[in-house]
């Protein structure tokens, strides 16, 4: 039920920003065009937690905004090893191990990898990630152990 | 007012300037990388910061107003899509069989050809 | 000076995209063009959010809007039909073709 509401709420504003009308009468066409998505929504059965993650926002922005800061610094990293004058680089594939209970969690840290430059996941294991990386500087295993806690505990909500 | 006005154009110009650094970095590592995989890097750092930082500069040129939800709804619909990309083009590459250079990556000197590696 | 700034910064974006041109007739790989491909549609959608508030009309930015969208479904379905050599392929047929050729490599 709270996930109906607040995906209600979440197209609604989508809608209302991607218009910008503010008459009423085309206001019902939002609020219909609305309905429809979520009766669609229902239909197809895929209403649950992956489909509306906006519940967990207070732990998932501060997690972002953490990922940002790490995404800056290996950007520079990057940016210095592709422009230096004699490209001196050591790319290297490793197997990341993956702590995570449910698959939303499995999906975030994947993507943080991802997202992250110099790491790049190249493969979907059962239990790990296939992490192709652009230097050995960019492998320490602390590092992926610690985004892997952080957004375990950013989607999941506890510390195991 | 004014002074703040003017902030906000300085912020603006400082964030605008970082984001098209980086872009162009990655477009010259996008160039300059010897293989597939490490091309994937460059591209990814044009991607996501390059791409948020432009967004961010010109959501303060938009000020207050619905032009800065429209624009941060594009930033965001990039901050999830290119990293779904760029695994997408990375697990293909590796399903089909491409093998990604893992040996140490160094321009040979012309002096001792003999011990550096030559790749 | 705030003009200055966005007509530098198209100017710039305009340089990256032909840097990205030339990877794309150049790269040895068929997932080097694509990469660079996808890599030239993230760059025309910023090229276009910069203009679109150069020359003071919103409407740009409901293109790069749409642009970015279409932009990631096409990078998506150049990759699936290069690997299956056929869009019309559901994810359950997917997999069993995965299972049937022995695909692990």
């Amino acid at each position: 039920m709270i996930y109906g509401v607040s995906l209600s709420l979440v197209l609604a504003v989508m809608w209302w920003v991607l218009s910008g009308y503010d008459k009423i009468t085309l206001l019902a066409f939002g609020v219909i065009s609305v309905v429809i998505a979520i009766v669609l929504v229902l239909r197809m059965r895929i209403l649950d937690r992956e489909t509306v993650p906006f519940l967990r926002l207070h732990t998932l922005i501060p997690y972002y905004i953490w990922l940002g800061g790490e995404m800056a610094k290996a950007s520079m990293a990057v940016v210095k090893a592709a422009l230096k004058p004699e490209i001196d680089i050591t790319p290297r594939l490793v197997r990341v191990p993956v702590k995570a209970d449910t698959d939303l969690a499995r999906c975030v840290f994947a993507n943080s990898i991802t997202l992250t430059p110099g790491t790049v996941t190249v493969e979907i294991e059962e239990d790990a990630y296939l992490v192709h990386a652009l230097d050995t500087s960019f492998t320490a295993p602390e590092g992926f152990a610690e985004m892997n806690l952080y957004a375990a505990r950013a989607t999941d909500g506890d510390t195991s | 007012m004014d002074i703040l006005l003017l902030i906000r154009d300085i912020a603006s110009i400082a964030l605008l300037a970082v984001g098209v650094l980086f872009v162009l970095a990655g477009a010259i590592g996008v160039i300059r990388l010897p293989d597939f995989y490490t091309r994937i890097h460059a591209a990814g750092v044009t991607d996501t910061l390059g791409a948020e930082l432009i967004v961010f500069a010109l959501m303060l040129q938009a000020g207050f107003t619905l032009l800065a939800a429209k624009l941060l709804l594009v930033g965001f619909i990039l901050f999830l899509t290119s990293p779904t990309a760029t695994h997408a083009v990375a697990n293909a590459a590796h399903r089909a069989g491409l093998n990604p250079l893992l040996s140490r990556h160094q321009p040979p000197h012309p002096r001792d050809t003999e011990t550096g590696e030559k790749s | 000076m705030m003009e200055w700034a966005n007509l530098g910064a198209v100017l710039a974006m305009a340089l990256a995209m032909a840097i990205m041109l030339g990877r794309l007739f150049a790269g040895p790989s068929l997932y080097d063009r694509v990469l660079a491909a996808n890599s030239f549609g993230t760059k025309t959608v910023l090229l276009l959010l910069i203009f679109s508030l150069l020359v003071g009309r919103a409407d740009g930015v409901d293109i790069a809007l749409l642009y970015a969208l279409i932009n990631f479904i096409a990078t998506i379905a150049i990759l699936k039909f290069f690997r299956f050599r056929s869009l019309e392929i559901s994810l359950a047929q997917m997999s069993l073709r995965r299972a049937i050729d022995g695909d692990d490599d």
